[in-house]
């Protein structure tokens, strides 16, 4: 392989050669052991959301169930279904508009740039690190003085507006890799300011409009935090209910761990689904900042 | 505004003010509501937040009084806040070794076309998608204290092993309950860790490594003295982010332990507890404390990059 181009290596080619090779087969022992590793819980998961009420003893707790039954799954659905429609019926809204206001805030600091942007960018990012706990007795208040009902309406408005510096961020610095040229192009056209925008930036944002979209669906999707300080069992997303459900008095096993796979497969599948531009958005979100 | 600084004044080609020219007053406008929404939200609450942690309020009424710092001193002589802060330094140190140390490992092995990796890599990265109420579950059952016949979860797999001296009763355990929350925790952040380690290195240019191949480097010497440096930029971004999530860990405690659960108290879960007690002062006092904390980490990297994109 590439021994080859160093004239040095030719000497010991073949020891070399063979401790090559046993390299790669440490390599891939090491990374299925650290898969297997990392598959416990899922296997944990599914094989005890398939056992019945009687099979789930510590005798058995490593066993595949004695005979696959969906009761749990049935007991899980009925509790979560509700809660599931709620959470879809915040997520969507609350990532389309807390991506759309980020994107044109990153189009505005990075290429349509004013006096002051980059204070008041670092001044926004700030809010993405605060740990929402030093807000949170104010902003209870606050979600009540604006009349905001609790559930899922107050939870849209907090995922968008606590969304906002991340979105902004991934935004801005993706549009920061544009070449200003487009961007001068149409401004010697005579373009304004939001037809650049629409004409110009928004065509090329698809790639960046995937990883915001995906992270901000993902993250209100397993918010905890505002959804217990602003919603109940009854009105909030599905991670209240699964708490719920799996914290009861009765530790109805099979249940939750078949209600904690429901609660995960819409993130699940579009981990799977656009797992590639996630990587990828890393770079843009993270690495760069 | 800008027409009081001397700068704009002696470039005047840029029509200032004009919406939809070359001015500032058009991005201005577009980004006001972010600026206004954000000045409320984070600014303005976490001055109202301060306001109410030094006020004598520990009832759901309104306050009894200004009371200086008081609810700050109570805090930091309260031995189970004292507790709870100690167990933060402790989880938030072994989350961040272990992450890093496992993330980087799995980008390491994988960094060089290694056959399966989009498999590899998806099966490490899987478990960032699932949030910590749903890992809670099944780690609540896999952390389970009971130990010998009525174990279950790890145990039982430890007993049936035959590595009996594994056993331990985990996050019920007072001195390093703690660390057993940080378990699942590395387990669901070490694939976004290597998604970082993975973009640093494929940022690294073949002809760096080449070059350093030329010049006879060792492979320890490329890593000391190519690799290493490269990759400290992402080294740091994946300190920040875990850290600043590390210090705010409670959803996985809540799922795993319950908020009433004393060995794995920090002070997000006292923050809760005090809240639904009514006691606003010490909640809030709790939530500022938090605050200092996240900022001591945050605020020297947010400056940093602020000085970097100035410099631009």
């Amino acid at each position: 392989m590439t021994t080859d181009a160093i004239p040095a290596a030719v000497a010991t080619k073949i020891p070399g050669q063979r401790s090559r090779g046993i390299w790669r087969t440490i390599k891939y022992v090491l990374l299925i052991v650290f898969a297997l590793i990392v598959l416990i819980p899922a296997y944990v998961l599914i094989v005890t959301s398939f056992k019945g009420l009687g099979d789930a003893t510590p005798a058995n707790a490593w066993k595949l169930p004695e005979s696959w039954e969906t009761a749990g799954w049935a007991r899980a659905w009925e509790q979560l279904g509700p809660a599931l429609g709620r959470t879809f019926a915040m997520v969507i809204p609350a990532s389309i508009i807390s991506s759309v206001l980020g994107s044109m805030n990153g189009f505005v600091l990075s290429k349509w740039r004013f006096p002051g942007a980059d204070v008041v960018f670092t001044l926004i990012l700030f809010g993405m690190f605060i740990p929402y706990q030093a807000v949170m007795v104010p902003l209870v208040q606050l979600m009540g003085n604006l009349g905001v009902p609790s559930g899922i309406p107050s939870l849209i408005v907090l995922h968008v507006v606590y969304g906002l510096p991340i979105t902004t961020l991934i935004f801005r610095n993706y549009y920061a890799g544009v070449p200003v040229e487009l961007v001068e192009a149409a401004r010697v056209d005579g373009a304004g300011m939001l037809r650049t925008y629409a004409s110009v930036i928004l065509p090329i944002s698809a790639p960046a409009f995937v990883v915001v979209l995906m992270w901000q669906f993902t993250s209100a999707w397993n918010d905890y935090l505002f959804a217990l300080f602003f919603s109940t069992s009854q009105n909030g997303p599905v991670t209240i209910a699964l708490n719920f459900l799996a914290s009861g008095q009765l530790q109805d096993y099979s249940a939750s761990m078949a209600g904690a796979l429901i609660a995960s497969v819409p993130t699940l599948i579009i981990y799977i689904l656009l797992g590639r531009y996630f990587v990828g958005g890393l770079m843009a979100g993270s690495v760069k900042g | 505004m800008s027409s009081t600084v001397p700068s704009a004044v002696k470039r005047p080609r840029r029509p200032k003010g004009r919406i939809g020219g070359h001015g500032w007053v058009a991005p201005v406008l577009l980004i006001l509501p972010t600026v206004i929404v954000i000045g409320v939200f984070v600014y303005g609450l976490i001055g109202s937040n301060i306001n109410t942690s030094l006020q004598d309020r520990h009832t759901i009424g309104p306050s009894q009084g200004f009371a200086g710092l008081d609810n700050y001193r109570d805090l930091f002589t309260d031995d189970d806040f004292i507790y709870s802060l100690r167990n933060l330094l402790l989880y938030t140190a072994t989350f961040l070794v272990g992450t890093l140390c496992l993330g980087f490992l799995w980008a390491w092995l994988l960094e060089r076309k290694a056959r399966g990796e989009s498999l590899f890599r998806a099966i490490y990265l899987f478990p960032m998608a699932v949030s910590f109420v749903a890992s809670g579950v099944v780690w609540r059952w896999l952390l389970n204290n009971a130990e010998g016949e009525r174990a279950s979860g790890l145990n039982r797999l430890f007993d049936t092993l035959h590595l009996d001296f594994l056993q331990n009763p985990w996050w019920t355990d007072e001195r390093w309950g703690i660390l057993a929350i940080a378990v699942p925790a590395i387990w669901q952040l070490s694939g976004y860790v290597m998604a970082l380690f993975l973009a640093g290195f494929r940022g690294i240019p073949e002809e760096l490594r080449e070059a350093a191949r030329m010049d006879g480097a060792s492979e320890w010497q490329l890593y000391r003295h190519v690799i290493f440096p490269q990759l400290s930029p992402v080294a740091l971004s994946a300190i920040i982010i875990i850290g600043h999530m590390s210090l705010k860990v409670f959803d996985l405690i809540m799922a795993i332990a319950g908020q009433t659960n004393y060995t794995t108290q920090v002070p997000a879960t006292q923050m809760w507890i005090e809240f639904t007690r009514g006691d606003y002062a010490k909640s809030a006092a709790i939530g500022t404390v938090l605050l200092v904390i996240v900022a001591i980490l945050i605020v020297p990297y947010l400056v940093s990059t602020y000085r970097q994109e100035r410099r631009r």
